[in-house]
């Protein structure tokens, strides 16, 4: 089994210890993984605003690149998301995109669905609380978790997985399933009003008690960071996979 | 009538400013949202009534024409008089034309938004004709001479402060007094006057029955009812997507409807409209407005299944945030963001960019249009029409290459991580990401992808030396 690692571009520079853990926890668990140093970003921001020529040729070189992996897995449920649920869009009529298509999994969904993780590679004890967050595209697109509108049994992906790390109190915000304001480009086509929607995804976080913000998204994670710097807040934005990994807090 | 001018950024940064006033307004409708997954929860078939309804709606829209006859020659049946308006101004001229012809000083409205779309109230007043809207929120918002922040709560945009001010000055209300039950009864009183003294009463339609050339038409004040029953001519005005076929698929409707909108199981009144009183007029105005050209449309034609319960606008979390007067169009949230950039790219297209695309609104929509999906539709028109901001789009063309080219892409990257940690905050704080109060995240030494070669290197130089 070899697997396409696929790390969305702002991962790339911005979060390159999450990519590592991303990486060292597929390792550890005894996969292959290889990745490809000619991707780029998926084309979610061109899609998103229109343009459809750029979105077009992004997904063409993203199915390119992958195509040879059984697997491709990725730390982020947006990019993994604009991957499987709207190349459709720009590429459907491409027979290689349409295999490929299967095999694209945000890495809690590959190790829960795929490698059937039932323990970590080595036991982790984080002795700390956390809020989860849900971001939109992995719950709603991605179903990570029942979504709060949906009237279905409640699942979540982030919580199951969570249960294998010792220590570890799980918290969840008023609100559970709002959105934090980040929207890709978004965050700047309105900055007053994204700004204020994560200002309150924030507080609502912190309000549990909690002393760090998880996620497998981190575009989220980036965004509310951002507001709890300049705030001078106290709780952390951090990365569900470096919590599995055993780097917690410590990267 | 909208100021059809706004931008939905700078709106909402406006709005913004009165961060208590934003604060009350997002809890005051998330509260609605709350009511109504409380609702939700009690019905286990909940999921599959949305599922029904959407399927109805489809079939019926695949149909349309077919139903749309046979509404009419059912209506006719009943001797309701039944007219065609092609735009808003025929519908107003048909409207007027009525009201004209009886001498008709006074109407009764209860509430519509499609006379809100059309313009009907500045059109009738133009003539002579005294309108008065009888729904509490309607009047509420008539009284300001504002438009209606919200298709389902007109006024929520408002205090009762506000409000007990309002009607001190156009109603002679005691000063100060804030009860809502005071306020209310004063409402009551002087609507009261105006239904009795009106000439002619005009209905909004929530469903109409194919089978049976029935309309129906959802009230909680029962303003509706007197409206109609009081003045001998009934004007109903519908969009002709408020078809459905059969007078055994209403209820399916009718659960969801309430529910959605306001969290309750039902509206206080579902009233069944199949003629006119004795010795009164029905007259039927169905309208297409653009309606046709959206059914045409295969990314947009899900938006006709639209029942007009507001829920979208209760989860979104941007139009809680922003209020509806953010939106040019008379449809604010989620829902007014597809069909305003459906009706007029030019004017509306800020709308399908006011959105984080979190996808609550298609979860909570009863007839699970794609709404979210839809407004990135919207704006692959925008690009093709050339309406993006000229920097945007610069932005957007860089984007576009560099992701054909990765090298560059990553030496792109790595500049902006050598750069960004020297320029001075001074030039940073007015961007747009941080202008509002958000630092940039720490700019790493390395990229991952360097890190990954660096440690690809180290692997097989330790492999050289076994």
């Amino acid at each position: 089994m070899k697997i396409g690692l696929f790390i969305p571009c702002f991962i790339n520079e911005l979060f390159p210890h999450v990519a590592m853990a991303t990486l060292e926890l597929l390792e550890s668990l005894g996969c292959e993984v290889a990745f490809p140093m000619e991707q780029s970003c998926c084309g979610q921001p061109l899609a998103n605003n229109g343009d459809s020529k750029g979105a077009c040729e992004a997904a063409r070189r993203f199915t390119g690149v992958f195509q040879q992996y059984d697997y491709v897995v990725a730390p982020s449920g947006s990019c993994v998301s604009h991957v499987t649920h709207h190349y459709d869009w720009y590429i459907a009529e491409d027979p290689a995109y349409q295999q490929l298509k299967p095999k694209v999994y945000e890495i809690i969904e590959f190790l829960q669905d795929v490698l059937k993780l039932e323990k970590l590679p080595k036991p982790v004890y984080f002795p700390h609380k956390v809020s989860i967050h849900q971001s939109c595209h992995g719950l709603r697109e991605l179903h990570h978790a029942s979504p709060s509108e949906l009237m279905i049994p409640y699942q979540s992906r982030l919580e199951n997985i969570l249960k294998l790390v010792d220590g570890v109190e799980v918290l969840l915000p008023e609100r559970r399933d709002e959105c934090c304001g980040f929207g890709g480009t978004f965050c700047v086509d309105e900055p007053e009003l994204s700004t204020a929607m994560g200002e309150d995804r924030v507080a609502q976080h912190e309000a549990t008690g909690a002393e760090y913000i998880v996620g497998a998204d981190p575009s989220c994670l980036m965004h509310m960071g951002g507001i709890i710097r300049h705030q001078g807040r106290r709780i952390r934005p951090l990365h569900i996979v470096e919590i599995l990994t055993g780097r917690g807090a410590g990267a | 009538m909208k100021d059809d001018s706004v931008k939905h950024p700078q709106a909402a940064a406006e709005f913004l400013k009165d961060r208590a006033q934003a604060k009350w307004h997002d809890s005051a409708i998330w509260w609605v949202r709350q009511k109504r997954d409380a609702q939700a929860k009690q019905l286990p078939e909940w999921e599959e009534l949305r599922r029904l309804a959407r399927e109805i709606k489809a079939h019926t829209l695949s149909q349309l024409d077919d139903y749309l006859a046979q509404f009419e020659a059912n209506a006719q049946n009943n001797g309701v008089t039944v007219h065609w308006a092609a735009d808003a101004d025929e519908h107003n001229r048909i409207v007027h034309g009525i009201l004209a012809a009886r001498q008709v000083k006074k109407l009764v409205k209860s509430k519509s938004m499609l006379t809100e779309e059309c313009g009907l109230n500045p059109y009738l007043e133009q003539r002579g004709i005294e309108v008065v809207d009888t729904d509490l929120g309607e009047r509420i918002v008539q009284l300001r001479h504002e438009a209606p922040s919200h298709i389902v709560m007109p006024a929520i945009h408002l205090k009762k402060e506000q409000i007990s001010e309002l009607f001190h000055k156009e109603l002679g209300t005691e000063a100060g007094n804030n009860d809502p039950t005071y306020l209310t009864h004063a409402a009551r009183a002087n609507l009261r006057e105006h239904f009795l003294t009106a000439d002619a009463g005009l209905t909004g339609v929530n469903f109409a029955i194919a089978e049976t050339g029935g309309v129906v038409v959802c009230t909680n004040e029962g303003n509706a009812d007197l409206g109609t029953s009081l003045p001998p001519i009934h004007i109903a005005s519908m969009g002709l997507e408020k078809i459905i076929p059969r007078l055994e698929h209403l209820g399916v409707f009718t659960r969801l409807l309430a529910r959605s909108a306001i969290g309750s199981p039902v509206t206080t009144y579902t009233s069944h409209f199949h003629q006119a009183r004795p010795g009164g007029e029905m007259h039927i105005v169905i309208v297409d407005n653009g309606r046709s050209d959206i059914l045409g449309n295969e990314d947009f034609y899900q938006s006709l299944r639209c029942i007009r319960c507001g829920a979208c606008m209760n989860t979104c979390p941007v139009y809680r945030r922003s209020s509806g007067f953010s939106y040019s169009y008379i449809i604010p949230g989620p829902i007014g963001s597809t069909l305003g950039p459906s009706r007029d790219m030019k004017k509306h297209g800020s709308m399908a960019f006011a959105c984080s695309t979190c996808g609550s609104c298609s979860n909570v929509c009863p007839v699970k249009i794609n709404l979210h999906e839809q407004l990135v539709l919207h704006r692959k028109k925008a690009f093709e029409q050339n309406l993006l901001p000229a920097g945007k789009k610069m932005g957007l063309l860089a984007m576009r290459f560099l992701t054909q080219h990765p090298a560059l892409f990553d030496l792109g990257g790595k500049v902006m991580r050598k750069v960004v940690p020297i320029i001075p905050e001074s030039l940073t704080r007015h961007s747009a990401w941080s202008r509002a109060g958000r630092d940039l995240p720490p700019m790493p030494a390395q990229s991952f992808k360097e890190l990954y070669q660096q440690r690809s290197q180290d692997k097989q130089d330790k492999e050289g030396q076994q």
